[in-house]
Formats: C-alpha cells, structure tokens, sequence
C-alpha cells in the first residue's frame, strides 16, 4: 500500500531522516518505534506531505505521490493525526469531525450525518456539541482519529494518539484501533507505549538516529540487539544476555 | 438548525427596513440610512474574509476604492452606462482581490503580516490614485449628474435606500449560505488551524483565494454604491484608511464571524454616532470619542461582538438555571480567546 523509498531529509545540516525505507502493506497494522529524537515524527510528516523530503520517493498504491501536496494526499486516502492535537477549538466536536467528512460528501446533512457515524465509532456520540476546546485530553486525541477517519482514508497515520492518556483510557482505546483496521483501513503507527504496539503491530519498524535500524514482528524486534542498543545504550544487549546467562547457569 | 430558521431573522429584518423609506420621508435619515448600509456592506465583505476565513485585513479600502473608482473611471471617461460600470466594478474589485490574496497567500503571510500588507497595498493605491491623471488625481472624479434610473441615478433618495438594502440583503443571504455550506466548513477549518485543515485535504490557499475574492467583490460593491450615490471621488475617500477601519470595526463591534454582525455593527456605530453628533454637536470629533470607547466595550465585555451577547442574554432568560448557563458561557469565551491567541 505504502513504500517509502530512501527517504532522506535535512533541516540545514541536521540529518532528521537518513536513507530510510518501509514497507506497509494493505490491511495491515504496522508500526513505526523508536528513541526519542529518532526522526518518527518528521518521517511521517514527509509521508503525509507536510515536509518536502530531501531525497527519496513515496509510493503510495502504486503511485508516485513525493511532489504531491498534503491536501492531495488527503484526497488520494492518506490522512495524519498530530502528535500535538489541532483541534478545531472554536468549533463543536461534531463541526470539527465533518471537515473531515466534506472531503468525500459535499452536501452538509450527509456530511454531519458521516461526522456523527464517526464520533460514536470512537466514543464521542455524547459530546457532538460541545466545544472542542471544552474536551480532556483523552477526548481531543478521540477527536484528531475521527476527523482522520471522516476523510474516509485508505491508510491512516497515527502519531502517537496513545501518549498522555491513562492505563485505562489506553486500554479503551486500543480496540477502537484494531476495529478500524477491521474495517478495511490500513495503519502506520508511530508509538511510545510498547503495551499497545505489542499487541496491535503485525510488522514494526524501528528508527534510531534517522535510520531505520530493524523490521520484524513484535517479538523478533523485542530480541533485536540493535534495538536494545539503540534505546538502552551501547553494549546493553551484551550485558543483558551476560546477566540472562548467568541467571540460567544458577538454575 | 432547520433552513428555514437560519434564514428567517434576516429576511424579517429586510422586510421592516424595507418599509422604513415608505414612512419616512426626511432627506437627513434616508441619508444616513444609505450611508450606514454602504459601510454595513463594506463590513459584510470584510467579515467574509476576516471573520468567516480568519484573514483579518487592514486595507479593505483596496477593494473599495478599486470598486468605486472602476465605476467612477468607466461612465466619466469612457462613458459606459452606469449599471454596467457598477457590475464590471464589482468584478474588478473581485479580481484585485484574487491579486492581492495569490500574491499574499501564495508566500504564506498570516495573521499581522497579511494585515500589514493589506495596509500597505491600500496606501500604495492611494498615492497612485491621488497623483495619476487617469484617476482625476487630487481634484478627483465627477460623474455627470443626468438624474435617470437608466442612469443609476434617481430623484428620491428612498430608490438607493431600498438598492443598498438589496445588495446587503443579497450579501447576508449569501454569508448565511456560505457558513451552513461545505466552504463555510473549509473557511471555518482555516480559520481555526491550517495544518488541520491541510491534513484533512482543504486546500487552504483555494479556499482563502475564494474567501477573499468575494469579500472584494463585497465591498467593491460598496465602493461602487457610495460614488453612484455621492457621484463624487478621490482617493482619500477611495482609498483612505478610513474605510478600512470602518470595515473591520463594524463587524467586531457587531459579532464577528456572523452573517448579522457587520450589519449590527454597523447600524449601532452610526446610530450612535448619530446620536452624539445630535446631542454633542459642537464638539469636532466627539462620534470618533464613541467609536473608541465602543470598540474599548466591546472588546473588555463582548468579545462576540453584539451578537455574542445577545445570544447570552437570550439564553440566560430561557435556561431557568442562570448560573450554569453563565459558567459554561465563560468557559466557551475563556477557551475562544485562547484559541484566537
């Protein structure tokens, strides 16, 4: 569905994404991990075509969408939430999710009538007219999936929607994910908690310092040494596997 | 809201001012009536852009002026009939306006930097206006008093009076269609955050192209009416600063961002400003004392405007539970400004 091809892209001198290549497939659940600083979110910004990239290509189903701008990725099924909510915050909840509903349905009533579908599918049935501005955080990163998710997209980019929520508001949320998935949308998900990206990737990608350093299912990136490394430090993996053996040899 | 009852206040409203020149004949009142309908329809083109889209402008009179010398310039040196003049004027004011939005908008100014252009587009207008023979230059422009409806010119003023309340009628119609429609949404979207607008496949600079080629075309329309009416220009009127503010305080005064407000605006400006020139009338510039502290009100009590407050105090006479309705309503306004900042 999606192929990032060498991606590369420079502020200045900094390098925030270095030759970087992923694959993510129809219907699938894949995501995007990795230290703090490593280049997830200006990644995403260039696949949802808010950044230019520097170097490289996206294909998305087949296309070359690179020159593309963000609207028009919009429009083809790439839609983003913000790691950073942007709500609409003079708008009502329902107001906020139809901009996103317009995209495919001109008319106002159909429109409103997608928006409302939406906000009962992630939990927002009972706040259409509240002020956006008025909602928790849980409420306003509810909100930034469904306007995501009113454009009617064929792949939709998470960043970080679980962050700042509670354990339970977490657990709330992850099977709201998983059934948009099911309902045919493909995900690629940038992700700090480890709880949720265990149980819903089937394929993640792991970006260090810009570069894409491992790919694999859940438990072959749990065991990656470069993983380890690149979030515990260097030689960590050597002496976690020091101190496992040891622990083997005792029993 | 049904669309029947989005769109009943206003026609009513219409409908009673209508009727105003039947009773009245007094040449002062019908006069300021025309006069405060030309700024209401100034306002309602800059609230198009400014209040609907978020584009706040300080140079409308680049629009006004453009409207009116169009239609000035076209019957008094090229001797066009006068209702074509006032429909190509409108479009000349709605061109200048895609001009100076593409030229703006395409190098990403927003917010004060978009204001200071406008403001200084308006003022490169004028200096050109006043020192060009094409214009008139300081002497300015006449168009030939020849009193023929043909002519756009009548004998009583009530015939302008009811044109003005069409135009203004036709625009509040209009901006009332635009915020129940998908542009309305798309305007309100920009508004409020374009990176979210952006990522949800609005074409931020079409949508503010479009916002800002019909608030010229607006607002051109006023300039156009205000040198049909006064058959007289030059370009401190044209283009002076004067109407821009006019333009931009209407609708702050009244309620931003609602079809109503500019007209609002508008008629409790003058109204008062009339008021105090009655009372006060000796005192020069007593009416700009008003305006100031107007604007001061508004801004410390209502900053909905008009509007706003009237819906608040509507509301706190139907909820019998005051006192929630008024904590929510802080809230709303408290979360409003920190929206806006």
């Amino acid at each position: 569905m999606l192929a990032v091809e060498t991606i590369t892209k420079r502020f200045g001198g900094l390098i925030a994404v270095n030759a970087a290549s992923l694959k993510v497939n129809a219907g699938s659940i894949t995501g995007l991990i990795g230290p703090n600083g490593a280049g997830k979110t200006t990644l995403f910004a260039v696949i949802a075509g808010f950044e230019k990239a520097s170097e490289g290509r996206i294909l998305f189903a087949g296309q070359d969408i690179t020159a593309e701008p963000a609207h028009l990725r919009a429009q083809a099924g790439i839609a983003r939430t913000f790691q950073i909510v942007q709500p609409f915050a003079g708008l009502s909840v329902v107001e906020n999710i139809a901009v996103g509903a317009y995209l495919r349905h001109p008319a106002r009533a159909e429109a409103q009538g997608r928006a409302r579908e939406v906000a009962s599918l992630v939990g927002l049935g009972a706040m259409l007219d509240q002020p956006a501005s008025s909602l928790t955080v849980s409420g306003r990163k509810r909100l930034e999936l469904a306007r995501a998710l009113a454009t009617e997209p064929k792949l939709l980019l998470l960043d970080e929607v679980l962050a700042g929520l509670n354990p339970s508001e977490i657990r709330d949320m992850i099977p709201v994910i998983r059934q948009i998935r099911d309902q045919g949308v493909t995900i690629l998900m940038v992700e700090h908690v480890m709880q949720a990206v265990m149980s819903l990737c089937e394929d993640i990608h792991v970006l260090a310092q810009g570069r894409i350093i491992a790919q694999g299912t859940p438990s072959e990136i749990a065991g990656d040494p470069a993983v380890i490394e690149a979030y515990l430090g260097q030689g960590a993996a050597k002496r976690l596997q020091r101190s496992a053996g040891m622990g083997e040899n005792h029993a | 809201m049904s669309p029947s009852r989005a769109f009943a206040p206003a026609l009513v409203l219409l409908l009673l001012a209508a009727l105003i020149p039947v009773f009245v004949t007094a040449n002062t009142v019908l006069n300021f009536i025309v006069f405060t309908l030309i700024i209401a329809l100034a306002a309602q083109g800059w609230n198009l852009l400014g209040g609907l889209c978020g584009q706040f402008s300080f140079g409308h009179a680049a629009f006004f002026g453009s409207g009116a010398y169009a239609a000035a310039l076209l019957q008094a040196r090229y001797g066009v009939n006068a209702w074509a003049a006032f429909t190509a004027a409108i479009a000349f004011a709605a061109l200048v306006g895609w001009i100076i939005g593409y030229l703006s908008f395409r190098s990403g100014l927003r917010g004060s930097y978009f204001a200071l252009v406008t403001l200084a587009f308006a003022e490169v207008f004028r200096i050109l206006a006043n020192a060009s023979a094409f214009t008139g230059g300081a002497a300015g422009t006449l168009i030939k008093l020849d009193i023929r409806p043909e002519n756009f010119q009548f004998a009583s003023r009530a015939a302008f009076v009811w044109i003005a309340l069409a135009l203004v009628g036709f625009t509040l119609l209009l901006t009332t269609a635009i915020t129940r429609s998908r542009l309305g949404a798309w305007f309100a979207a920009v508004r409020e955050n374009e990176d979210a607008a952006r990522a949800l496949g609005v074409d931020t600079l079409a949508v503010k192209l479009k916002a800002i080629t019909l608030s010229a075309g607006i607002t051109g329309a006023a300039g156009a009416l205000y040198v049909q009416y006064y058959l007289y220009l030059d370009a401190n009127i044209a283009y002076g600063s004067w109407i821009s503010i006019e333009a931009l305080i209407a609708p702050i005064i009244g309620g931003i961002g609602t079809p109503l407000g500019p007209i609002v605006g508008a008629v409790t400006l003058h109204g008062l400003g009339e008021l105090t020139k009655l009372f006060a009338g000796g005192i020069p510039g007593i009416d700009l004392v008003i305006y100031g502290a107007l604007l001061v009100a508004a801004i410390a009590f209502a900053p909905d405007g008009m509007m706003g407050l009237l819906q608040r105090l509507g509301r706190g006479k139907v909820t019998p539970n005051t006192t929630a309705s008024t904590t929510t309503d802080a809230k709303t306004t408290g979360a409003r400004t920190e929206g806006a900042a």
